[in-house]
């Protein structure tokens, strides 16, 4: 179930990040451009901290079919494993987003 | 045509080796001709499985050249590599010996998946009335000739991957009755079929679908299960 809804939003956010990105990089903006629209923007920083936290569920769910499937490794400490990922993936993402939107 | 195949055939179980066979070549020759005639003139220690060997049980279900097919209704013609065969028992199942598989796990997934029928009415009661129709029967009449033959099974990445995964003949048959109304054992069975090793461990590879001789389609199956299970647990019933 969360993997089905993570996945519907992260379908929405990727298409959003491609586009903003596109335009972007058409628009010839500068770091220092970017940085200007995303610093002290509630809404950049609310957009891309679900991006993330949806990544962050969605990825070590994923990962754990895989491990499962490819490296035959189930059970707790492959969970405990997924999760890691998942907390690994959170401290990540959020960090990225505090610095360019706080 | 050459007038002879070489045909290398499992013999052994979970150890083994290929045996090659001279065998000579026949119009209109199946597979199973060419393991029968082993058996018959080469070979009497050969152990296989049949039981029509005209079509219709699916007993005789064998990997040939790679790929699980029915033996008796695959002609050597369609399969044979310039005059080689090679034929081995069905994958994802426990090697009794030779040719012969283990299915009892097929069929115990096959219980687990909760396909067997729950009846609601009593002798006393009058014929369910079903309007062949209806979409839920259209449902059930496209995935209801399954002969439980083993080939998905044998073909699924998934069951090789995943020990618990219940397979595609046994989620198939689970769809059938899902969409079966006059059967009173609905949530049990979406409980049964919605675990770690249930409809949404399919990946949706449909090898399944590609190798099913009777051009059944478990994939589509295994789909409507995933929606079933979804929107019941999105409505708090599983």
């Amino acid at each position: 179930m969360a993997q089905r809804a993570t996945a519907a939003l992260l379908a929405v956010c990727v298409m959003a990040h491609l586009c903003t990105m596109i335009v972007a990089v058409r628009g010839g903006l500068t770091a220092a451009d970017i940085l200007g629209r995303t610093r002290g923007s509630a809404a950049w920083a609310t957009f891309y901290s679900v991006f993330v936290l949806a990544v962050a569920i969605h990825a070590p769910i994923g990962l754990r079919t895989v491990i499962a499937e490819w490296l035959q490794w189930r059970g707790r400490a492959a969970d405990a494993c997924c999760v890691a990922v998942g907390l690994f993936l959170l401290a990540l993402g959020w960090r990225a987003v505090a610095a360019v939107t706080l | 045509m050459a007038s002879n195949l070489d045909v290398d055939v499992w013999r052994g179980a979970a150890q083994g080796a290929y045996r090659r066979y001279e065998v000579p070549r026949q119009d209109s020759q199946t597979v199973l001709d060419v393991v029968t005639w082993i058996q018959r003139r080469l070979d009497p220690t050969l152990a296989y499985r049949f039981a029509c060997r005209v079509g219709m049980f699916g007993s005789c279900a064998m990997t040939v050249n790679g790929k699980a097919r029915w033996t008796c209704r695959t002609h050597v013609a369609k399969v044979v590599q310039g005059n080689r065969l090679t034929i081995g028992p069905l994958a994802n199942l426990t090697v009794v010996r030779d040719l012969v598989t283990d299915m009892r796990e097929f069929f115990d997934k096959w219980a687990r998946a909760k396909g067997q029928f729950s009846p609601t009415a009593t002798r006393r009661d009058d014929f369910a009335r079903i309007p062949p129709a209806s979409p839920a029967r259209r449902e059930v009449d496209v995935a209801i000739e399954c002969i439980g033959c083993g080939i998905c099974y044998a073909s699924c990445d998934v069951v090789a991957w995943n020990p618990a995964y219940l397979g595609p003949a046994a989620l198939n048959r689970a769809w059938t009755l899902v969409n079966d109304s006059r059967d009173g054992e609905q949530a049990v069975r979406l409980a049964a079929v919605a675990g770690d090793a249930g409809c949404h461990a399919c990946h949706t590879q449909s090898t399944c679908t590609e190798r099913c001789p009777k051009l059944l389609s478990p994939t589509a199956s295994i789909a409507g299960l995933k929606r079933a299970t979804v929107r019941a647990a999105l409505k708090g019933e599983l």
